[in-house]
């Protein structure tokens, strides 16, 4: 029954690791997209506007309450309807950029509230521009609390990028599906697609917890 | 609303004081803090405030340095007003950008020091300078370095707040807010959050600054015997109000109030 065949998997080798680059690439791409979105949406609740923040709120909420598979379609799909005609790639990294920046904001948020207010206090009191108070001495003091969910989020996001091969981006799972299909043979494949994952997933968590400590000590905060 | 045409646009004359506080009301809902403080401090004198806790003195300094809004009267600093701005003959709440400008004539150091954590004395002393006032690296170093000198900080410059003793990060917060070349100076229970051993060296650093620069200062504390020493005038507050003020010499060794007479043997009965 158990009939693993070396043969074929070293076959199949070169081509998975081809994709997993692809992987590599969407994960890395949607995540930059997530950080850098995730801080707009999480400064954009903090503006004295009550309704930016109602807005952005509800924005950042809709996109938490509803499936990641579900965006992916929305953009790749519907969009051509509106004329926003996409390829899978930037259709993907919309949708799952946007995705975790929803989920990266809420990290920020937290962040961002652990600054403790006789740090903004000291910063009128300098008198520095609103603009410098983040950069300079707010955001700074956010990150570290954030490190550990924002490496989460990371992980997170290199274990969903499978969903994109729902549109057809050529990342490792859809190597994987497509090279069972015309093979007739799945054991191989997704094994060795499940042991790629756990070994880029296992070291990385630990990789960030490194990174945390050093940024900590970078700062001056320990 | 206030009628605001009795307030004057800008103070003149021969004596217009550093700070003048004009009928200014302070309230939080139904509580009020603050009740129609009258209350004038000259060009390089130093007025120490006192009073039992909840008595207001600490919203005075956080008014004057702009972190609590005002809901009467105005605050002039320098004859200009800091909480209004005038807008087609009459004074109007202050907009940000006015604000920006009207509170840099104006430093603060507070209970909780409130280093940046991230940055070393040194940084923390040149922040304000580059980013504020947009003065070179090499000066903004020259000019910080000198007074954390001046503070006795300058061989721990390049530490983290984090690994300074609480009388050593509030003299570099005294450096850093001195750094800004303030007219008027706020020292909020400066020596509340610190060691008694370690108290007399942030003391001593106020000491000096008050004897040799002409600074006009404005300090809450709770050293009786330091407010008497250095001040020129004491304030007593009690109940949003200046109960009675004058020289330390009277205000301590004659006080004419009872409230005043209250507040002082029970502090002395603590200590």
């Amino acid at each position: 029954m158990f009939d693993w065949r070396w043969d074929f998997a070293y076959e199949i080798l070169p081509r998975l690791l081809q994709a997993t680059l692809n992987t590599l690439a969407a994960a890395g791409v949607g995540y930059g997209i997530a950080v850098v979105l995730g801080l707009v949406f999480a400064l954009a609740q903090r503006t004295p506007s009550r309704i930016v923040t109602m807005v952005v709120r509800e924005c950042v909420e809709f996109i938490r309450s509803t499936p990641l598979v579900l965006q992916i379609f929305f953009v790749f799909f519907v969009g051509p309807q509106f004329g926003i005609r996409l390829s899978p790639w930037v259709a993907g990294m919309i949708a799952i950029g946007l995705h975790y920046s929803a989920y990266l904001s809420e990290v920020y948020r937290g962040g961002l509230d652990s600054v403790p207010k006789g740090q903004w206090e000291a910063c009128t009191a300098l008198n520095l521009s609103t603009t410098k108070t983040y950069f300079r001495v707010i955001i700074p003091q956010a990150l570290p609390p954030s490190l550990a969910g924002m490496g989460n989020y990371l992980v997170g996001i290199f274990k969903d990028t499978p969903m994109l091969s729902v549109i057809g981006v050529a990342e490792l799972m859809q190597a994987a599906n497509a090279i069972g299909g015309s093979n007739y043979r799945y054991l191989e494949p997704y094994t060795m697609v499940g042991i790629i994952f756990l070994a880029i997933s296992l070291p990385a968590a630990g990789l960030i917890r490194v990174f945390e400590a050093w940024v900590r000590k970078k700062l001056g905060m320990n | 609303m206030e009628d605001m045409s009795q307030y004057p646009l800008e103070l003149t004359g021969p004596d217009v004081p550093m700070v003048r506080f004009m009928n200014v009301t302070k309230s939080y809902g139904a509580l009020t803090v603050l009740d129609s403080l009258d209350l004038d401090v000259s060009e390089g004198e130093m007025v120490t405030v006192i009073g039992p806790s909840g008595s207001g003195k600490t919203t005075v300094l956080r008014m004057l340095m702009t972190l609590e809004t005002i809901n009467g009267g105005v605050i002039y600093v320098d004859g200009k007003p800091l909480t209004h701005m005038e807008k087609n003959g009459v004074l109007v709440p202050a907009g940000p950008k006015y604000l920006r400008l009207a509170r840099s004539s104006i430093g603060m150091c507070f209970q909780h020091f409130n280093l940046f954590p991230h940055m070393t004395a040194l940084q923390n002393c040149m922040e304000g300078p580059m980013q504020v006032l947009g003065l070179p690296k090499a000066e903004a170093r020259e000019r910080s370095e000198e007074l954390l000198s001046m503070v006795g900080m300058i061989d721990k410059k390049d530490q983290h707040p984090s690994r300074l003793s609480g009388g050593q990060q509030q003299r570099v917060a005294i450096a850093r807010a001195l750094a800004m070349r303030p007219k008027v100076m706020l020292f909020d229970e400066v020596t509340s959050a610190l060691d008694p051993e370690v108290i007399g060296e942030v003391t001593g650093v106020i000491r000096n600054l008050v004897a040799e620069h002409n600074l006009t200062m404005l300090m809450v504390t709770h050293q009786m015997g330091f407010a008497r020493d250095i001040s020129d005038r004491v304030c007593f507050f009690y109940q949003g109000k200046i109960e009675e003020q004058g020289a330390p010499e009277s205000l301590f060794g004659n006080p004419q109030r009872e409230r005043t007479q209250q507040f002082l043997s029970a502090v002395k009965a603590a200590d």
